[in-house]
């Protein structure tokens, strides 16, 4: 099914072009303290549901208003960085050209760490939006705005200009994240100001919900998924040193993917006063999604068929086989809760905590962690990382806090599920509110506990990223020189990330 | 197969751009445009009245201070929902909010009707230390609301901006905002807001009947 052809390179003497690796390495930064502190806060969150005297009566160290600095921390500073470094990374390397506009990638740096320190910093002093994943305010969204389409001219700047005629697949989801995000990004935000700190959306009500969940569902569907299938579709062959399993099906799962996902917002409001037509289109076309996304875990773990072997030896392998397991199992969950009677279930319940961490620090967490232990080395001039311990200690840290978390959000989501539904015989309600927060709150527990393993597993990255650095830290290392392949014309298309 | 098409688009970036701009447009415009106009068919259950300065600034305080991240205000229509918190949401009780407070995670307990459940002064207890009335309670306390006062000014100009936005308020409504907040605490504030929520639908039957669009919620009530 797929074609594996090599290049032959030919470079010359006077070659000058390099490689910028410069701005990977201030994104690969970025990513690494970014990610210690959006966990941080997850973890003092949830530290606060189990011990709620845990903010010391300070405003902004209480929970209602440091959770979406974890959620923007996590998503969009953490993840965010590790997405458009591993970008610049990758658009260079499959196109064999250096990044365009250079200046113009630096701002980009810059700008997305200033909208994240904004945004950290005024959300817990109660300058919300209160839109999920959208919450800070209008002045902060125009920033975002702008560093987007920044981002977005270098990308496309950088495939116009590339060597290699075929686009390989990675940067097609790299597309289509840096698209729909920008499109989500400007029509969910659109807002009257009141002043630089309050404003109003423009819709209200029901149009209100719609947007939101449009706008949130497929914040996950483009940034927590297309944008980590791109880094999966680069740095899984890459690790596995195989060629995908099949370049064909990638396509079709692309198309399939970008095209269904967008249908299936409304299964964020199941049962409320939401038009019951869109909650079924919601609900139907969240089943068939199914389909490509097992189609691409399925294509990544059949990448490593016949190298399986890899996985003793290399914890980034491992983590990115898990991350794969982790894409297939919560996606198959999305799926059974956006079918109406086991959402009338798990609706507003910490079964959907689980699904989202299952996804999260499963899927999103682990690829970033696989593909930067994979990118760091090549990006700072040394062989290899500096401990492959570190790395090994970091993958059991992360899988036990995972598993940790998850099961017990899991339990916890269905005893509260369960329990606000039951009824006696007479038909009255069998519980008060308040008996299902007390049956669960030692799985609050369990679950902060999973958050610290997760946590100091952050840190065992950070130090191995730290000595791996150390000559890029000196400024010894070279810049990788790009290598110059056949003229386009006699290019047959290679379905192979490119070597370096 | 027509897979050379395919090919195609694999080598010209923007035909790769353009038509992935187009299919992730579909699903959204597909969904959202209806529902748009559906939307603007409903009628508030209000009486068409928007919030009064008092309640819009407690309105404003529950979103700064993000209750919604644990409450949710959208009485699903189901029987053991509806049993717990009273009849569910009709797209009509939210036509003034924005941003809307519908919510997705349920620590504490659904808001939407619980206007009237329980005294100004439990109210005002619990927010300052919910522990004091729950003890098993792991609701934030919010004492600093007790100490800010709110600011009339300000409230005037969210309900211009709210006015522009189409919420009909009038020159004295407006006008009338600083008086009516004066002296009050974004306790008060958030108190009247709370207290307010649920409480239109029910005191005025005969009206909300024919207006809580059956199109929209499904069934009537
Ligand atoms: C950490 C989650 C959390 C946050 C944040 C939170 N609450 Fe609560 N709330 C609860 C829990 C749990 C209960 C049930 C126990 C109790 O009455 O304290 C509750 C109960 C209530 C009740 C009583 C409801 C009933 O029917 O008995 C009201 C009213 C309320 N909260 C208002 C608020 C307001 C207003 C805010 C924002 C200023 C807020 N809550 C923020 C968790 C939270
Ligand atoms: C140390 C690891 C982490 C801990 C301890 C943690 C903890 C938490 C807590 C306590 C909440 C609030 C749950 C509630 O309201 O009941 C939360 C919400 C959330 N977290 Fe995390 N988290 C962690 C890592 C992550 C990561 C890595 C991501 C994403 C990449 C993430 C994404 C989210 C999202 C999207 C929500 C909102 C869920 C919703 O509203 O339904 N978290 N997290
Ligand atoms: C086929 C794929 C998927 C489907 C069909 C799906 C479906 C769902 C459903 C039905 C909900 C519950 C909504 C509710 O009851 O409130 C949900 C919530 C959520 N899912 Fe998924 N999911 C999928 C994949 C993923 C992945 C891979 C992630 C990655 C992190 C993810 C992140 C989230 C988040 C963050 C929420 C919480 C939103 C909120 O309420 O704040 N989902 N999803």
């Amino acid at each position: 099914m797929q074609r594996v052809e090599v290049y032959s390179y030919e470079i010359s003497m006077n070659d000058t072009e390099h490689y910028n690796d410069h701005v990977v390495r201030l994104f690969l930064l970025a990513a690494t303290v970014w990610g210690i502190v959006g966990m941080l806060v997850g973890m003092f969150v949830a530290a606060q549901l189990a011990w709620p005297g845990l903010n010391l009566g300070i405003p902004w160290l209480t929970f209602s208003r440091l959770r979406p600095d974890h959620t923007f921390g996590v998503i969009f500073a953490f993840g965010g960085s590790a997405l458009i470094g591993t970008c610049y990374y990758v658009v260079q390397r499959t196109g064999h050209v250096r990044l365009a506009w250079g200046k113009l990638a630096t701002f980009t740096f810059w700008g997305w760490q200033l909208a994240c320190v904004l945004a950290m910093a005024t959300m817990p002093l109660g300058i919300t939006q209160s839109k999920e994943y959208a919450e800070p305010e209008w002045f902060i969204d125009i920033l975002i705005a702008l560093v987007w389409i920044g981002f977005g001219a270098v990308f496309f700047a950088t495939l116009a200009r590339r060597r290699i005629r075929h686009i390989y697949v990675a940067n097609w989801y790299y597309g289509a994240f840096i698209i729909a995000v920008g499109l989500l990004h400007v029509v969910n935000n659109l807002s009257l100001p009141v002043s630089l700190t309050k404003s109003y959306p423009i819709y209200s009500g029901v149009a209100d919900a719609m947007v939101q969940w449009w706008y949130g569902h497929n914040a996950v569907a483009f940034f927590l998924t297309a944008g980590f299938l791109g880094m999966m579709y680069y740095f899984v062959p890459r690790q596995a040193q195989q060629p995908l399993w099949s370049y064909r099906f990638s396509i079709v799962n692309f198309w399939a993917l970008i095209s269904i996902y967008m249908w299936a917002g409304s299964h964020h409001l199941m049962y409320t006063a939401l038009p019951d037509w869109v909650q079924s289109v919601g609900m139907a076309f969240s089943l068939v999604l199914l389909m490509p996304s097992w189609g691409s875990a399925a294509n990544g773990l059949l990448t490593f068929n016949g190298s399986w072997h890899r996985l003793r030896s290399d914890p980034a392998a491992k983590f990115m086989v898990l991350a794969l397991v982790f894409y297939a199992a919560s996606t198959t969950e999305g799926s059974m809760m956006a079918i109406k009677t086991v959402n009338a279930l798990s609706h507003y319940t910490d079964w959907t905590i689980a699904h989202v961490h299952s996804g999260s620090l499963g899927w999103v967490a682990m690829i970033t962690i696989g593909s930067l232990y994979a990118m760091a080395p090549r990006a700072l001039g040394r062989p290899a990382m500096h401990s492959n311990r570190g790395m090994e200690l970091h993958f059991w840290l992360h899988t036990s806090g995972t598993l940790l978390y998850v099961i017990a959000m899991w339990i916890a989501g269905v005893t509260e599920g369960l329990m606000w539904r039951a009824t006696e015989p007479d038909g009255s309600l069998t519980y008060a509110f308040i008996d299902s927060l007390l049956a669960i709150k030692p799985l609050y527990v369990v679950r902060w506990l999973g958050g610290v393993l997760i946590w100091l597993g952050m840190w065992v990255m950070a130090w191995n990223l730290w000595y791996t650095a150390a000559d890029a830290r000196r400024k010894i290392i070279r810049p990788v020189p790009v290598p110059i392949p056949q003229p386009v014309s006699q290019q047959t298309p290679a379905p192979l990330p490119a070597a370096g | 197969m027509a897979y050379r098409h395919f090919e195609f688009i694999e080598k010209h970036a923007w035909t790769l751009g353009i038509l992935t701009a187009v299919m992730v447009s579909l699903g959204g415009l597909a969904e959202i445009l209806p529902t748009f106009v559906e939307a603007n068919r409903v009628k508030s259950t209000a009486g068409g009245k928007p919030y009064d300065p008092l309640r819009l600034a407690g309105r404003d305080i529950y979103v700064r201070e993000g209750c919604y991240l644990c409450h949710s205000q959208m009485i699903r229509a189901l029987r053991f929902e509806t049993q717990r918190y009273g009849a569910f949401s009709t797209a009509g009780e939210s036509v003034y909010d924005r941003p809307f407070q519908w919510g997705s995670k349920r620590t504490g307990p659904d808001l939407a009707r619980v206007g009237g459940k329980y005294s100004d002064a439990w109210q005002r207890v619990h927010l300052m230390d919910p522990r004091t009335v729950v003890p098993e309670s792991n609701m934030p306390a919010y004492p600093w609301l007790a100490t800010t006062r709110v600011d009339g000014t300000d409230i005037a100009a969210r309900m211009r901006t709210l006015r522009m936005l189409g919420d009909p308020y009038t020159d004295a409504d407006i006008a009338g905002a600083a008086g009516a907040v004066d002296g009050s605490t974004e306790l008060d504030a958030l108190v009247a807001y709370l207290q307010g929520l649920g409480v239109a639908r029910e005191s005025e039957p005969a009206r909300t009947a024919a207006a809580a669009s059956p199109t929209i919620a499904g069934t009537s009530p």
